[in-house]
């Protein structure tokens, strides 16, 4: 056991994995010599060598092509994309190629690849460092959608994606790499080695992909929620003493459907926290599910909190962000009603 | 590996390896640039503008340069300046390092969240500029600011942008730097690299069906010529013969990423638009007389409908990528001052002096002056706010612009921010 943040957790299981299996080769712009601008993959050049971990063009399409090849030729790539905002060049080859492959070859070519991007916003990094694109992967039948919201899960989650034999879109919340954040951007942050959660297992295990995790327990109130948002709602749970039951969905795709059904079939009330724009966002899916399974339980209409319908504004980008004022506000009007 | 694959064994087949690019040297090397081939300035022959593009083609791994180790001008390409031309470039190229050292420094004192110098690479962007007419289109990248304030753009405003204030022309909504001016032919730049590259090629083709007289120029990084994009302008340009410049900024890095990764052991940059059929020059970017000679020589061959061309800039990037890069975590220090092309206004001001036209005591006049300019702009900007003061004010302008008109779901979302913004 050792104390780790985000970073290290996930460096951690590159390294657990590419020990293990020689066919994982990592790849990304600024990921090899120098280990990635977040220093996700420092260290793996070093160790692996240059044919297993190394530098990309910088062509997000070309990095997703050659993972295509390289998972037809039998490897299995785990890239990274640098930010979730540049993913964009890359997506035909994903959502054409990647998502597609098994069902159009009849599984003669199934895509094992792992395409881990850092998402979201906080860190003032104007609208090309913020985003949250979940719900445009989600949409894509073939595609995995994993978005981890501490170091332990991480860790346990990226080495699940590495195994699973379907194509991962792995969302890292880069707000919550160092350290959780509750919301309150004018505090000081807390490191992770404060939190429990950033007590990371030595070695191999896996969290396994389609499993939510309950956060809280709690009769009041369901909130669903995943990634930077988790730790957002948790602290405002407390701070306006709602007994909220708080799940972190981990797997957006497949989804624990499970969790939240027996979770809001016994409060009786959910509330939906995402911090990607609200227009088909991945909570209308989480809305209508909950509707659709849970309708006869439900003591009050499903409310979202989500970011704006705007792209991420630089200077605003607290009165964008879903914060504790909407939280709470979200969370009175769900319990009054 | 891949077991269930048959292997293809043959004894007397080598065994394939994958080449991965390395730069020759890192961190704790000292800096070395001797394998750089550096033609003679003025060695370099110059074709007819109008010249079919294959004639342009041996510059395409030459490097076009006029000043010479005498720091006169040489050659075909000496544009044979106006010495007052010289002398704004010259201006113009102390007010961005000045202006670039303020900003910097503002970000390290926590005024902003970002910030982006082109130290080293001036003359790219102030040559380009005296050499084009005023009324020309840019489709810059994030070091390109050397357009912007050669063209005039006032300081002050851009530090608005920079502070996200209320002087912001872009109302706090893009990351610092990332300028956009209409009026002073300067389009929005692009945090996702090389989009604009093709979009410059259209609005050059607009023009083009418009019967105008305006040419464009696109710009990308090294780095970036990796992305599609890339071809795709280089596509429009060679198929509609478009009037468009085409500029990579060979600075040698891409964040950690030395040119290697982008391709540049196979072949120059310049060399690309061989294959397109598209001329192509390869300059020496901190040489600012070839860089005018250069665009001069390109913008004469659009206005004339011969053809788009390609200029490689070949230069370093002197300082990090930007305020969150650390570059000694992968290249030697100091690599910036041992470059063999030199300080480019150091260059323009030895030339300047070399001819005559300029001295020492008018040099630190003018330094003394740009900087006292910078300050003020500075001190103006800050009256308007620093970054941590903002987003508080006007939350309603942030629902602007989103489409021309505010659908309901928007109109319904800003009275949401704005009662949340009253609540305590
Ligand atoms: C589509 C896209 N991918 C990745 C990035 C991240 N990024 C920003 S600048 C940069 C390096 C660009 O290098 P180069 O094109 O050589 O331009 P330079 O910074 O040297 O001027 C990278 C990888 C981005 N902004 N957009
Ligand atoms: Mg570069």
């Amino acid at each position: 056991m050792a104390t780790m943040n985000m970073i290290q957790a996930l460096n951690d299981a590159h390294k657990v994995m590419m020990r293990a299996d020689g066919d994982v080769v990592v790849f990304g712009e600024d990921a090899g010599y120098f280990g990635g601008v977040f220093r996700v993959t420092e260290g793996l050049q070093r160790e692996f060598g240059k044919t297993r971990a190394f530098d990309a063009p910088i062509s997000e399409g070309g990095i997703v092509a050659a993972a295509v090849g390289m998972a037809a030729y039998g490897l299995k790539p785990l890239i990274e994309i640098q930010f979730a905002d540049y993913i964009y060049p890359g997506y035909d080859q994903i959502v054409s190629e990647v998502a597609k492959m098994r069902y159009r070859t009849a599984g003669e070519w199934p895509m094992p690849m792992v395409i881990r991007t850092p998402y979201g916003g906080g860190i003032f990094g104007g609208q090309t460092h913020s985003q949250s694109p979940e719900s445009l992967f989600t949409h894509i039948a073939g595609l995995k959608v994993v978005v981890p919201s501490t170091p332990h899960d991480a860790k346990g989650l990226l080495i699940a994606a590495i195994e699973d034999p379907d194509p991962v879109i792995f969302f890292e919340p880069k707000r919550i790499y160092n350290g959780p954040f509750d919301g309150h951007h004018d505090r000081p942050v807390t490191p992770w080695a404060k939190h429990s959660a950033s007590e990371v297992p030595d070695g191999h295990y896996a969290v396994p992909l389609g499993k939510a995790r309950v956060v809280r327990e709690g009769e009041a109130l369901t909130v669903l929620t995943y990634g930077t948002m988790v730790h957002v709602s948790l602290a405002a749970v407390e701070e306006n003493g709602v007994d909220a039951e708080v799940i972190d969905l981990r797997t957006l795709v497949p989804l624990d459907l499970e969790t939240i059904v027996a979770s809001v079939e016994k409060t009786g009330r959910c509330l939906v926290v995402h911090e990607a724009p609200r227009t088909s966002g991945f909570g209308a899916e989480l809305v209508a599910l909950v509707q659709e399974r849970c309708f006869y339980h439900l003591e009050a209409p499903v409310e979202r909190v989500t970011g704006w319908d705007t792209p991420y504004p630089h200077s605003y980008e607290w009165a964008y962000f879903p914060g504790p004022k909407r939280l709470k506000k979200a969370l009175e009007k769900v319990m009054g009603d | 590996m891949s077991d269930k694959d048959p292997k293809v064994t043959r004894a007397n087949r080598p065994v394939l390896a994958l080449h991965v690019p390395e730069p020759h040297l890192r961190p704790g090397d000292a800096p070395d640039f001797s394998a750089i081939v550096i033609p003679a300035a003025g060695s370099a022959p110059r074709p007819r503008t109008d010249a079919p593009a294959a004639d342009t083609h041996s510059l395409a791994t030459n490097l076009v340069r006029v000043l010479g180790d005498d720091h006169r001008a040489v050659g075909p390409w000496d544009p044979k300046i106006d010495p007052e031309i010289l002398r704004k470039m010259l201006r113009d190229m102390v007010t961005v390092r000045i202006f670039d050292d303020r900003m910097y420094r503002a970000q390290r004192q926590g005024k902003t969240s970002f910030y982006m110098k082109c130290s080293g690479e001036e003359a790219i962007a102030i040559a380009t500029a005296a050499a084009m007419d005023r009324a020309d289109m840019h489709f810059p990248t994030y070091r390109q600011q050397g357009l912007l304030i050669a063209r005039g753009y006032p300081l002050t405003t851009m530090m608005c942008q920079i502070y996200s204030n209320g002087g912001d022309p872009l109302k706090g909504r893009q990351l610092p730097i990332m300028y956009s001016d209409k009026a002073h032919g300067f389009f929005s730049i692009s945090g996702n690299l090389g989009t604009q590259f093709p979009q410059a090629v259209g609005w050059a083709m607009a023009a083009a069906i418009k019967g105008d007289h305006r040419i464009a120029m696109g710009w990308i990084g090294d780095g970036a010529t990796a992305e599609g994009d890339f071809h795709s302008a280089m596509t429009f340009a060679a198929v509609y013969n478009v009037p468009v410049i085409l500029a990579v900024v060979n600075n040698q890095w891409a964040i950690s990423s030395f040119s290697g990764i982008a391709g540049a052991e196979r072949a120059t940059f310049a060399q690309r638009a061989v294959g397109y059929g598209i001329a192509s020059l390869r300059v020496d970017g901190n040489d600012a007389l070839a860089v005018y000679a250069a665009v001069q020589w390109a913008s004469e061959r659009a206005r004339a409908n011969a053809g788009p061309t390609m200029i490689e800039f070949f230069t370093y990037r002197a300082e990090g990528h930007s305020t969150s890069d650390d570059p000694s975590g992968y290249r030697p220090v100091n690599e910036g001052k041992a470059w063999p092309l030199g300080d480019p206004l150091e260059r323009l001001k030895a030339h300047l002096i070399a001819l005559g036209q300029w001295d020492e005591e008018r040099h630190s006049t003018l330094v003394a002056h740009c900087d006292a300019e910078v300050r003020a702009a500075q001190k103006e900007a800050e009256k308007l706010g620093i970054l941590p003061q903002q987003g508080k004010d006007n939350i309603a302008s942030m629902f602007d612009d989103v489409y021309a008109d505010i659908p309901w779901h928007i109109a319904e979302q800003r009275d949401a921010a704005l009662a949340e913004a009253k609540d305590r």
